[in-house]
Formats: structure tokens, sequence, C-alpha cells
């Protein structure tokens, strides 16, 4: 859509939706339709302790160990953290090797050589009943699972499973808008596995006290709403507090604010959180992976990513077990061998890789391959100055002014980004980069200020 | 090549950070829209007042041309800049200029609008002021006889031969144009439609104002039409439609009253919109980006703004014609106005402890 034309709707006041915002190319049909399926094990598994949010896991097993698939190999590190399981039956050949990470850094992995001859079963298992567990057992069990927000953030789940002091959460939000172009692994998800998303929500609302659930999601994916409603229906007992709410397709719709607004209209505080408007916002993945891993007392051993983009064959959404080397997905996808660029996530807000000599980790949603011909010239991505043109402050869903955050950063005034121009709003969509004419990366830009902002006001 | 490792491979990816899709227009294809834009308006001007008003175009726009690759090689840069906002300011000086204006004063204005206008801050992107406007403002107070000498449009020889005036040696007065004219019209007076305000005259028929076929500076007189291709610039995304809108709104809603007083001393609201160069500065004037406002507010403001100031300076300036100064104005006022109108962040709640503290806290 235009954006003038956008402009005039908005000052109609389309209700249920959040201002601004953009509609970037979903190239979406590659792979919505492609069924989930499982790629085959590869010889060896990388287990990067720190793959989420907060402290590193701690290794249980020593050198020359024999794990079964499904054992922990990992304790949590510490109340914000997360255990690490075996993803297949073998042996581990090493506790602490340094690998790539995918920032680029270098972290701890712990190495599993796969036994090419075993079934892969899982064989740790114990089905317990979730209904006489207590909120806290069941808080406890998400953390052994190590489920961790499966949307991208990597962040242990257990901690936003209970009310933080002082707040109470009345509903519980599936956020099942995947806006991210490219990306269709929650669509599967919710295709495939709606049961066990219902079944996460239900345990979810238990240690939350959520007194309802609505799950959103974006409106090109109708079949999803569709089979959504279905499954709700169909589920064992009352699920009448569980509803499905299709929202606009409107890039950054997946982002919790955004999704809180459009749902319930109420806006989460600067600086806040959603418990303190007493919503509390789970991927519908990490729903699924809570329904299916809790009653069973497993672990949280594969995921499901998408492999997209023009370089690549047999794009997909593979079943990848936790581990997996990088390079190993992209064979098996049949990603071209000398690639432009390399994108872990979506194309707005995930990260290019400097290598692909890294493991697929619990926040990897999507790896998009692209040839070198299909990105922008030098030419084309020249920056040029700021023309004051407004598409910036026009697609900034936080209602900021990026053109003069942009223009402050180039000017070191950190400060007053972060005093006057509400700079710690942002929560780098990348909106406002997407739609600049003059090619500057106000995101960067923004990202950059962030850091060193930080570094100048920390406590000596 | 065979030396080519792994290492070397993981090298030669691109590494950026997100977001890594871009879909928009660059200021290349912006500046040439504008550009596109304008010249049905330039035809237009032509068509009604001939060979001068081409001459007089073809003069503003390589006059800015050449100040700007003057300055971008004094600046040891590439003398031709990448976009087009200079032909913009020159095609719209020459717009604003009468047709038979000097063509060495025009010069001199493409001069002054480029070098004053835009390079002395810094080039794209910096000038806070509208360039063409600049030019425009030094040519009223240096020619104040030549801007304001009009000629008729639809002169019968305007295609064979160039207004007396057009054609003065450089610093030596024009030609008086008036025989010329006199030859071909009978009962000429020479006055513009604006000019009859406060002479208690006969308002131009707003049709005639709405096509141009009255006197006027070459490229403001065709309402309709400039009103036309801002449509299609707000259609291709190009421009706001905000501005323009907000500009007009503002010329009616302060011309209105004045004529509900008293309609024959008071021009009508259509007359304020369609004469003189209103619409040319709603549309291309002041939605040139630099110098507006960028908050969403402010932009109405602005907008507003500009209606009331060429209303005011018009009914009681001395000067005929308030378009140009309530822009520069506006211009100057556009950072205040950000300051003033910045919108709140989602999920703003105001501060309870500011409340409490009266105001000024630690």
């Amino acid at each position: 859509m235009k954006k003038s034309q956008k402009g005039f709707l908005q000052m109609l006041g389309a209700k249920g939706g959040f201002r601004h915002g953009i509609h970037p190319e979903e190239n979406k049909e590659q792979t919505e339709h492609k069924a989930i399926r499982r790629i085959p094990f590869p010889k060896e598994m990388v287990l990067p302790l720190a793959q989420h949010r907060g402290a590193p896991a701690k290794p249980v097993v020593v050198k020359g160990q024999d794990v079964v698939r499904g054992e922990l190999v990992a304790e949590a590190g510490g109340y914000v953290s997360a255990p690490i399981h075996a993803p297949v039956t073998g042996t581990v050949a090493a506790v602490d090797k340094l690998v790539s990470m995918p920032d680029g850094t270098k972290g701890t992995a712990i190495i599993i050589r796969t036994w090419p001859s075993s079934s892969q079963e899982v064989l740790y298992r114990k089905t317990v009943d979730t209904d006489v567990m207590s909120p806290d057992e069941l808080v406890q069990a998400v953390q052994s699972a190590g489920v961790v927000g499966l949307g991208g953030a990597a962040f242990p789940t257990h901690v936003k499973m209970k009310a933080p002091q002082g707040k109470t959460i009345t509903t519980l939000v599936g956020n099942g808008c995947e806006c991210e172009p490219f990306l269709t692994c929650d669509h599967r998800i919710m295709l495939e596995y709606a049961e066990n998303m219902i079944r996460g929500a239900r345990l979810a609302m238990k240690t939350t006290g959520a007194t309802r659930t609505i799950i959103g999601v974006e409106d090109n994916k109708m079949d999803a709403v569709q089979r959504i409603r279905e499954a709700i229906a169909a589920f064992p007992g009352d699920n009448s507090d569980i509803t499905c709410e299709a929202v606009k397709t409107q890039y950054p719709q997946g982002a919790e604010k955004m999704l809180i607004k459009s749902l319930l209209d109420l806006e989460v505080p600067c600086g806040g959180i959603p418990a303190d408007i007493g919503c509390a916002v789970f991927n519908v993945g990490t729903l699924a992976q809570i329904g299916e891993l809790v009653p069973e007392s497993r672990g949280l051993i594969e995921r499901i990513v998408t492999v997209s983009g023009s370089g690549v064959n047999k794009p997909g959404n593979y079943l990848v077990p936790l581990g997996t080397p990088l390079p190993e997905l992209l064979k098996h996808a049949e990603a071209m061998d000398d690639p432009g660029m390399v994108i872990l996530g979506g194309p707005m807000m995930g990260g290019a890789i400097a290598t692909t000599d890294i493991a697929c980790t619990k926040g990897i949603t999507g790896v998009l391959v692209f040839p070198p011909e299909s990105l922008p010239s030098p030419d084309e991505s020249e920056e040029m100055p700021c023309i004051g043109c407004r598409a910036c402050v026009e697609a900034c869903p936080m209602l900021l002014n990026p053109s003069t955050l942009g223009r402050l950063a180039q000017n070191d005034r950190y400060e007053d980004m972060a005093d006057k121009f509400h700079m710690w709003d942002c929560f780098e969509c990348g909106c406002c980069a997407n739609v600049c004419p003059s090619n500057i990366p106000l995101t960067q830009l923004i990202r950059v200020a962030k850091g060193a902002h930080r570094q100048r006001n920390q406590p000596a | 090549m065979s030396g080519h490792t792994d290492f070397h491979k993981s090298i030669s990816m691109k590494i950026r950070t997100s977001p890594h899709l871009k879909k928009t227009l660059t200021v290349r294809q912006i500046m040439a829209s504008v550009v596109m834009a304008l010249l049905p308006v330039c035809v237009w001007s032509i068509w009604l007042f001939g060979l001068s008003a081409l001459v007089l175009l073809i003069t503003t726009t390589l006059s800015c041309m050449a100040t700007e690759a003057l300055f971008n090689r004094l600046a040891g840069k590439p003398a031709m800049a990448r976009e087009s906002s200079v032909v913009i300011t020159g095609l719209l000086l020459g717009l604003t200029l009468p047709p038979g204006f000097a063509l060495w004063m025009a010069a001199l204005a493409g001069f002054v609008a480029i070098a004053l206008g835009k390079v002395l801050f810094g080039g794209l992107g910096q000038n806070p002021f509208n360039p063409a406007l600049v030019g425009r403002a030094f040519a009223q107070a240096a020619f104040p006889v030549s801007i304001t000498t009009w000629t008729p449009a639809f002169l019968p020889e305007r295609f064979t031969s160039f207004i007396p005036s057009s054609l003065a040696f450089p610093f030596m007065t024009p030609a008086d144009a008036s025989g010329w004219i006199q030859n071909q019209v009978d009962g000429w007076s020479g006055a513009t439609p604006l000019k009859m305000i406060g002479g208690g005259g006969d308002f131009a028929s707003a049709t005639d104002l709405m096509f141009g076929t009255v006197s006027g500076s070459s490229g403001e007189t065709a309402g309709l039409l400039i009103l036309l291709c801002g449509a299609w610039l707000v259609y291709k995304g190009v421009m706001g439609w905000k501005i323009p809108v907000a500009v007009m709104l503002g010329t009616v809603a302060t011309s209105l009253p004045f004529w509900l007083m008293d309609a024959s001393v008071y021009p009508s609201p259509l007359f304020m919109l369609f004469s003189g160069g209103l619409m040319l500065a709603a549309v291309f004037m002041a939605t040139d980006m630099v110098g507006t406002p960028l908050t969403e507010k402010g932009v109405w403001v602005f907008g507003l703004m500009i209606g009331f100031l060429t209303v005011i300076i018009r009914l009681f300036g001395s000067l005929p014609e308030g378009a140009m100064y309530a822009v520069l104005i506006a211009n100057a006022c556009a950072p205040l106005i950000d300051t003033f109108t910045q919108e709140k962040p989602f999920g703003y709640r105001k501060p309870e402890k500011a409340l409490n503290k009266g105001g000024k806290g630690a």
C-alpha cells in the first residue's frame, strides 16, 4: 500500500491496530506450504553453553561419557538460565571446546559424536500428571525442560511464567504474528502442533494466574487462525477462555507491545514490561514446546527452522536437532556454496553472520541465504544526507523521531538522545532504516548510540 | 583461481546489521519525480508566455546547476550532484519570476539561490530555507520594479519574439515592454489580479485563475495544473498530502471571515487560493522536505501558518504577493515547531513524581 493511502486510513482511525509500521514484501510463499520435515542426524553435534539469555549452562557430563538422546548434559547456571539436553545418542567428545557463536564472538560448547547406528529414540521421558502439579512445580518443570523463547529472543521461559513480585497477570497472549518476512516456522507450528500449543497455554495460564488466553495471528495466515479455532473447540474440557484473533498484517505486529495494543488496545508503559498491564506474551512455538515437553518431562532438543532465500534450492521448514552444525542444515536445504549474505532470523531484525561455521541453537528461527548478485551494489546503497522526508517518522511504531535520533547519534549526543528523544524506547525493529530514501543506517546508528550511552553511564 | 579456501569464502560474505531489507524510493527517484511533476507546469507556462518563459526557465536552471558545480569543485567534490534537487530549485525559481524578467537578473537570482540558499548551509539536506525562494527574495529586494512587471498571457507574438525586457544587457535596466504589449492587445493596464486587492476593482474570475489565463509570474498562474501535478506526486508516494492541504486550509480559514465581512473589499477564499503563487507555494515550495518540520502535528502547524501569513501579507502588507515570505518565515520556524510538537513515544505516561516536585526536579 502506498504511504499516502496508509496515511488516510490511519486518519480514519482503523481501530484495533498500532500506528505506523511498514509493509515489507512477505516472501513467505516459498515455504509457507512446506510441511515440517526432520533433517538427518549429523555426525557431530555442537552445543554452546550460552544459547539463551542469562547465565550460561554448566556441563554435568565429562569427556568420553556416553549420553542418550534427551539426557541432561548441562544444568542451568542460575535462575535466569536454562539447561541443555543431548540432542543425539552418542559420546561426549569435549565439554569445553571454543566455537564461533552467531554474534561473532567465541563461546564454550559441548561436542557430542553421534552413534551412527543408534535408533535415536528419546529414552528420557516420564509421563507426569500436570493437573496435580502446583504452579511452582510447573515453573520448575519448564526450566528443567530447558525451554526458552523460541521466537528468537531465547529468554528462559520459566522466568516469564510467574507474575513478577507485586504484579498480577490476567491475560496470556500467544504471539503467532510472525511478522518477519520469509519466516514461516511459527505458521507451520500453528498448523501442525495446535493441540500442543493449547496445552502449553493451559499450563502457562495456571502458573501465571491468567484468566484468559488470546492467540494473535496476522491475517495473512487465516488457515492457521481457523486451525487453532478448530483445535480449541476440539480440545478436552471447557476452553471458552482461550481465543484466537486475526490481527492486521503489518510489520512489526509481532513485537509484544504492538500485539498487545492490537489485541487489547492497551499500551505497555515506556520502559515497562507487559506484566505492568497484566499481560504475559509467549511465542506460539514456545507454547507448543511447553505443551509437548512438560507432560512427558522431556528436554528441549530440537526446534523448527525456516531455511529460505534466493540462495536456497530446497527451502522449507526443517525440524533441526539443536546443535546441528549450520553447514549440515544448509547442505540439506541445498543452499549455494558461495553465498553473498547469510542471515540468522528474519531480514528485518536478524543478524548477518560472518561465517556459517556455527551451530543451530535454541534462538534460531530461520536461516536466509542470498547470492552475492541479489545484494544492493555499493552505488545503490550509497548514503546520502537526510532530506527530512519524514518517512522514518511515519514508520516508527514507537512514535519516535528516528531522523533526529540519527543526526544526534552522528554527533555523539547520546545523552540528548536518551533524555529528550526517548532512545531507549526503540526496540530496533528496523522500520526507519527500511524506509530511508537516503540509505542512512538509522537503526544501526541508534544501536551503536545505545551501546555508547550504556558504557558512558556505567557506574565505575 | 584455485587458491580459494574455506576461509576466503567466509570473508567474502557481507556483514551488515539489520534491517537487511530495503524497500523505498531513493533520494534520486524522489528528486527526479518532482522534476517530472514540474515539467507540465513549465510547458503550460511556456504555452502561455512563449519564448521568454522558455529561455527564462533554461537560464535559471542552468545558472543554479553551474553554481552548484562551481562550489562542488571548490569543495573538491564531483561537480555534478548525484540527484537532481538543483534542477528543482532552478525550475521553481524560473516559475516564480515574471515571464519578461531580464535574463541576467534571473541568472543572478539563480546564483544567489544556490550559493546563499543551499551551499552556504552545507548543501542538500542542510538548507533551512527553500533555495528557490531565497533566490526570489533576493530578486524582489534587488529588482523591485522588474519583478512586479508582468505581461499578459496568449500574446500573438509570444513565440516569434522575446518580451523586450528579457534581453537586457547585464547590469542594465531592462527595456520597457509595455509598447510591445500594447501593439498586441488593446486597453492593457499591466495589473495582476492580486494588485486589485484594496483597489476596489473587479477580481478576476476563478476560472481564469485556475487555468492561468491571467497576467502573472510564469508558473504561478495555473492553479489547477499545479494541483494535478501535486496529486500525482502524492499518489506516487513522493510527497505528503498534509502540507498542501494545511496551507490551503489556512488560507481559506483566514480569508473567509474578511470576505464574509465585506465581499466588495476583500477577495473570496477561492480567489486567494488560486491567485498569485499560493498554489505553487503550497504544492511545491512548502513541501520542500528539508525546511519542513518532522513531527506529525508540526506539519499541520507549518502548513496552517503559511496559509495564515500569506493572507495577512496580501491583505495588509505593502507587497502584492505573500506566499513567498510566508514560506520563508515558516521555514525559519520549522525547528521551533519541531521542538514544541515532539510526539510522546508509545506507552508514554506523565511522570507522577515531576508533578509533586512542582516542575523543576533534580
